[in-house]
């Protein structure tokens, strides 16, 4: 009888295991010969290409990062998937665009140019107003999110509110859509940032375009990320957090209202989602209801490829998963437009290979 | 009187954990809540730390209501409750733990204070300050827990089976620190199935069945209380 148990216990497992070693083997060998096919017998690209590839990858990498720190972050305190984080993202975007636009009707005419507005007067400041704006409009969108669709859900059963996100999702695209009309603009940018413009730098004979959005994004992201991780580490807010995540009963008997703690967590997720949503749209350039779907999915499988719960893991997840898109489909040889199945494809092998990802998940048993 | 608690009802649902239960602590006192496993002490606990809200009866500590006060609110009104199974938090360094239990202490100097006291009271805590939580032996993380509780300076500490998988000898150890803590000002409610240590250091016990009190008085004589010898001294 426990030999039988045993036997039929073990034996999908094994059947399973056999299944994904076969996978595995026919992707990495696959991939292996397209790659050597592309760089070595083609050799399609010259350096160069690699290099605007990388950059790309780098800067809408740091995008992701930013998103999929929101995904590990709330996953992390509560253990549910915030599915309505790329509309946070999107509401974050039209914050900054209004504010752009806003700036760019205020007249600042100067004797040389008496068309001048202020937006082109002020670039800097200007771009500092949309991100705050972003921002603060996404932070907000979090925390309501999180006041109006998750919190009566906080006992219930686990799939609820994973259903209340998908519900959220689907309710801001709509009402942006209703509120804004569905037409796509234009993301309005400062002259002085103008998409398209920025240093070129010379690489193995070719002028590779290193734009100025591009580098702002970049680095704001990066900044960003420093200063969120000495706040999760070094701050008294960022303590209580963590304590929230492991322990929510243990954090309120020290003193700690875990109610706002969650709030805080959906808010500075919110912030930078919203910093995230303007750097996407100065960098690509529209703005729309429908925007966050993309990278808020890709921020997903980004926030899962690092370890879901870890934030380093979300971090280089983005980085790596901005990278791989961007190189991809040309190191593959495959066709341009399939950079989004590769994000998915990664998706589904992280979640068949390793489903705690680069870095290691967060186990949820743990806080509950 | 510190804490005076009346009728306490308490259920999970259908189940009933507290049947009306009634107990009192005297400023300075260290009182025993004694009984078996599934008795209702945790949940006694976790009803006066805010953590569990009952179906009826009252709380009162300092003579003000507690019942519906937020969990914070009542840590800030200076009931620690140091819950079963220590629960350090484990991915936190032995230091962050510490700073957790003086999370409302917005004092910085008065805080630095707080952890040097609470470092030389436990050197061992302090050779591992920097060391996972999580790291720590079942001692060790008894000895954080309690170090934790102290760090928020409380008037009642609430102390859930702190002998609870510990050997005999750290089991001394502990008790020792217990009575030290309350010899310097701070009432403690010990909760405990082993009642013979307990007991001892106790100047009056409850004894806990089913949810209902069934005994109670000084802690000398419930030691020497035939039932209680019966059913929890192994006599
Ligand atoms: N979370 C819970 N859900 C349902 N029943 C519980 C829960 N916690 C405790 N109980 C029940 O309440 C009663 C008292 O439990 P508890 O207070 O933990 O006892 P003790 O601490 O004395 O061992 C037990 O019958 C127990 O099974
Ligand atoms: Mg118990």
């Amino acid at each position: 009888m426990t030999a039988l148990s045993s036997v039929s216990f073990k034996t999908p497992q094994l059947v399973a295991r056999i299944i994904r070693s076969v996978i595995g083997i026919i992707v990495v060998v696959w991939a292996a010969m397209r790659i050597y096919n592309v760089l070595f017998v083609n050799q399609a690209y010259g350096l160069d290409t690699w290099v605007r590839f990388g950059i790309t990858g780098l800067i809408i990498g740091g995008m992701y990062a930013l998103i999929a720190i929101g995904y590990t972050l709330v996953y992390g305190i509560l253990g549910m998937i915030n599915f309505a984080h790329g509309e946070v993202m999107m509401i974050g975007t039209f914050g900054g665009y209004f504010v752009l636009e806003a700036l760019a009707a205020i007249p600042a005419p100067t004797l040389a140019n008496p068309d001048l507005n202020f937006l082109n007067a002020q670039p800097l400041l200007s771009i500092l107003l949309a991100f705050l704006a972003g921002t603060l409009a996404a932070s907000l969108m979090g925390y309501l999110l999180e006041k109006i669709a998750y919190r009566p859900l906080r006992n219930a059963p686990r799939l609820a509110p994973l259903i209340s996100a998908i519900g959220a999702s689907i309710f801001l695209q709509n009402a942006v859509q209703l509120l804004f009309s569905p037409q796509l603009r234009d993301y309005t940018n400062p002259d002085a940032l103008a998409r398209g413009t920025g240093w070129s730098i010379e690489i193995a004979g070719s002028q590779v375009l290193v734009t100025y959005t591009g580098v702002l994004s970049f680095v704001l992201s990066i900044l960003l990320m420093v200063g969120l991780y000495v706040l999760v580490q070094k701050t008294r807010i960022g303590r209580a957090m963590r304590a929230v995540a492991q322990d929510k009963k243990t954090a309120a008997l020290m003193g700690v209202d875990v109610d706002a703690v969650i709030s805080q967590t959906f808010i500075i997720s919110g912030a930078l989602a919203g910093a995230a949503g303007v750097m996407w749209g100065i960098h690509n350039g529209l703005v729309y209801y429908f925007l966050g779907f993309i990278p808020g999915i890709k921020a997903f499988t980004a926030a899962v490829l690092g370890g879901i719960g870890n934030i380093p893991g979300a971090m280089l997840g983005g980085l790596v998963l901005g990278l791989v898109e961007s190189i991809g489909p040309a190191a593959l040889g495959i066709d341009f437009q399939l950079k989004d199945v590769i994000a998915f494809l990664i998706l589904v092998l992280v979640l068949i290979f390793r489903p705690s990802g680069l870095l290691g998940a967060a186990s949820v048993e743990e806080k509950l | 009187m510190m804490l005076e608690i009346t009728d306490l009802k308490v259920s999970y649902g259908a189940i009933q954990a507290l049947r009306g239960i009634d107990l009192t602590l005297n400023e300075g006192e260290i009182v025993a809540l004694i009984g078996g496993n599934g008795a209702g002490k945790s949940t006694t606990l976790q009803t006066i730390s805010g953590l569990l809200k009952p179906v009826s009866g009252s709380i009162r500590f300092l003579g003000d209501e507690i019942i519906g006060v937020a969990p914070q609110e009542i840590v800030a009104r200076g009931i620690i409750h140091v819950p079963e199974g220590r629960r350090i938090f484990s991915s936190l360094t032995v230091e962050e733990n510490l700073e957790m239990g003086a999370y409302l202490q917005r004092d910085k100097i008065a805080k630095q204070r707080t952890l040097e006291e609470a470092y030389v009271r436990f050197p061992r805590l302090k050779e591992r300050r920097k060391q996972a939580g999580g790291t720590l032996s079942g001692g060790e993380q008894q000895m954080l827990a309690i170090a934790r509780a102290i760090m928020a300076q409380p008037k009642l500490l609430l102390l859930d089976e702190p002998s609870m998988g510990l050997s005999p000898v750290l089991v001394e150890q502990i008790f020792d620190i217990i009575e030290s803590i309350n010899d310097q000002g701070t009432s403690i409610l010990l909760v405990e199935q082993n009642a013979q240590m307990a007991l001892s250091i106790a100047n009056r016990g409850y004894v806990l069945e089913t949810g209902g009190i069934v005994l109670s008085g000084e802690a000398e004589s419930l030691l020497h209380d035939p039932m209680v010898i019966e059913a929890y001294l192994g006599g």
